[in-house]
């Protein structure tokens, strides 16, 4: 995609020889990647390989063992656990969000409509089925201006449109000089251009521990 | 900034109302055993107005302590308490938000309702404003105190009993000035000393407690 060699120049991202350890066990160590602006890094691995832990490690939440991560860009996380409240109604969740990240980028009811909930905004989060509360959470990306987007899992529970509409707002977001690091094993992102692979091993054996 | 952390405090404010139920429980707590003592002990004027501070301020101590479960828990479990820390804002003042929000919603209605206690258990009147001024420096002090061991008992499994094993030891103090500086008032001298005492307890809570919280918050997130 020629769109992404113009705007692959700013780093956005950078990691080096991150490790990061649970218990004494090294959850992974050594990870080193870049993400520029136009890109995607796809993290994949096994169960229990360290997916979740290094995109919240990359995302700053938790803070690893060993190793250097800079990155001047805001940072947005969306994982398994949306962070939505579910006692509040759907406007409700995204406006928290747009007022709390600050950066407003469209507006709640934008949001909604974009990710296929239009007309959900007086419903309350709790409502939603499984598939829709991951549609909340992709809506949530969007009322805030943050230029690293890290997705846990970003396919899991949603349909095929679903899954085309998160291929869609990555690309969108890419073009927008956004990068984008998401973890998966189901469906790979079909965004016209290759990604970036990273791919890290289940647990350490007994050898790698010294 | 200061949009991020009104945000923050609405919508605390918000979902309290939404709960209504749990959020008043602590103050029904506080007003059943205000109804009950008098039942247990005899509605004796004299005797119920010897043990009054210390009925009253038991009660709000334990009352709060129902309320610490909801302080970081909700957020810790549906995954908006990580997001704390991918917010342009140092989590050490989302901390102080959360603490006033919980003291709004569980320690201010406890002062407000303070004076009715009183009256039910036939407090001397000259102590009234006494009780309202520990309650209003005490209660801060138990949301922070009980937040704190709330905030270190997080990623524990329904870490309850070992909340109040450490919540008790640090906050028999504030129980003691207190309900002192309301006896000494009841008996017409100035509680001037109590007060301070609390006050510089607050202050001293105040300045520590929420640095360590942080850390706490930090420690279950990772």
């Amino acid at each position: 995609m020629p769109s992404s060699s113009a705007a692959a120049s700013a780093c956005l991202l950078n990691a080096e020889a991150l490790r990061f350890d649970r218990q004494g066990e090294p959850v992974f160590q050594d990870v080193s990647l870049r993400l520029n602006a136009g890109r995607l890094l796809l993290i994949l691995g096994a169960n229990g390989s360290g997916k979740t832990t290094l995109l919240r490690c990359l995302a700053g939440v938790i803070r690893p063992i060993a190793g250097t991560l800079s990155s001047s860009e805001r940072r947005a996380f969306l994982g398994h656990r949306t962070g939505l409240k579910s006692a509040l109604s759907c406007r409700e969740n995204l406006d928290f969000l747009r007022r709390f990240h600050g950066q407003m980028q469209c507006s709640a009811d934008q949001a909604l409509a974009r990710v296929g909930l239009a007309g959900f905004g007086l419903r309350l989060a709790s409502t939603l089925s499984a598939g829709q509360t991951r549609r909340l959470g992709l809506a949530g990306l969007l009322v805030s201006k943050r230029q690293i987007w890290l997705l846990d899992e970003p396919y899991a529970s949603l349909d095929d449109a679903g899954g085309a509409l998160v291929d869609q707002l990555i690309i969108e977001h890419l073009e927008g000089g956004g990068a984008v690091a998401l973890s998966t094993h189901q469906r790979m992102p079909d965004i016209g251009a290759e990604p970036l692979r990273l791919r890290l091993e289940p647990g350490p054996p007994e050898s790698m521990r010294r | 900034m200061s949009r991020a952390l009104w945000a923050l405090l609405s919508q605390d404010l918000r979902l309290a109302v939404r709960h209504g139920g749990e959020s008043l429980m602590p103050l029904m707590f506080l007003f059943s055993v205000i109804i009950l003592v008098p039942l247990g002990v005899g509605p004796g004027p004299n005797l119920l107005a010897a043990i009054a501070p210390g009925m009253i301020w038991v009660a709000a101590l334990l009352s709060s302590l129902l309320a610490l479960e909801r302080l970081f828990r909700p957020d810790f479990e549906d995954g908006s308490l990580e997001q704390w820390w991918l917010g342009h804002l140092p989590v050490y003042g989302l901390v102080l938000v959360r603490l006033f929000s919980h003291w709004l919603i569980t320690g201010l209605p406890i002062i407000l309702f303070a004076p009715v206690a009183a009256q039910m258990l036939f407090l001397h009147p000259d102590a009234l404003v006494t009780l309202m001024i520990s309650l209003f420096l005490g209660t801060p002090i138990l949301s922070l105190v009980g937040g704190l061991a709330a905030a270190l008992t997080l990623s524990t499994n329904r870490g309850s009993v070992l909340l109040s094993i450490l919540v008790f030891p640090l906050i028999v103090p504030v129980l003691v000035f207190a309900t002192g500086a309301v006896s000494v008032a009841a008996e017409g001298f100035s509680a001037r000393t109590h007060l301070g005492l609390l006050a510089s307890m607050l202050v001293l809570a105040l300045t520590l407690v929420p640095l360590a919280m942080t850390a706490a918050l930090r420690l279950n997130i990772e």
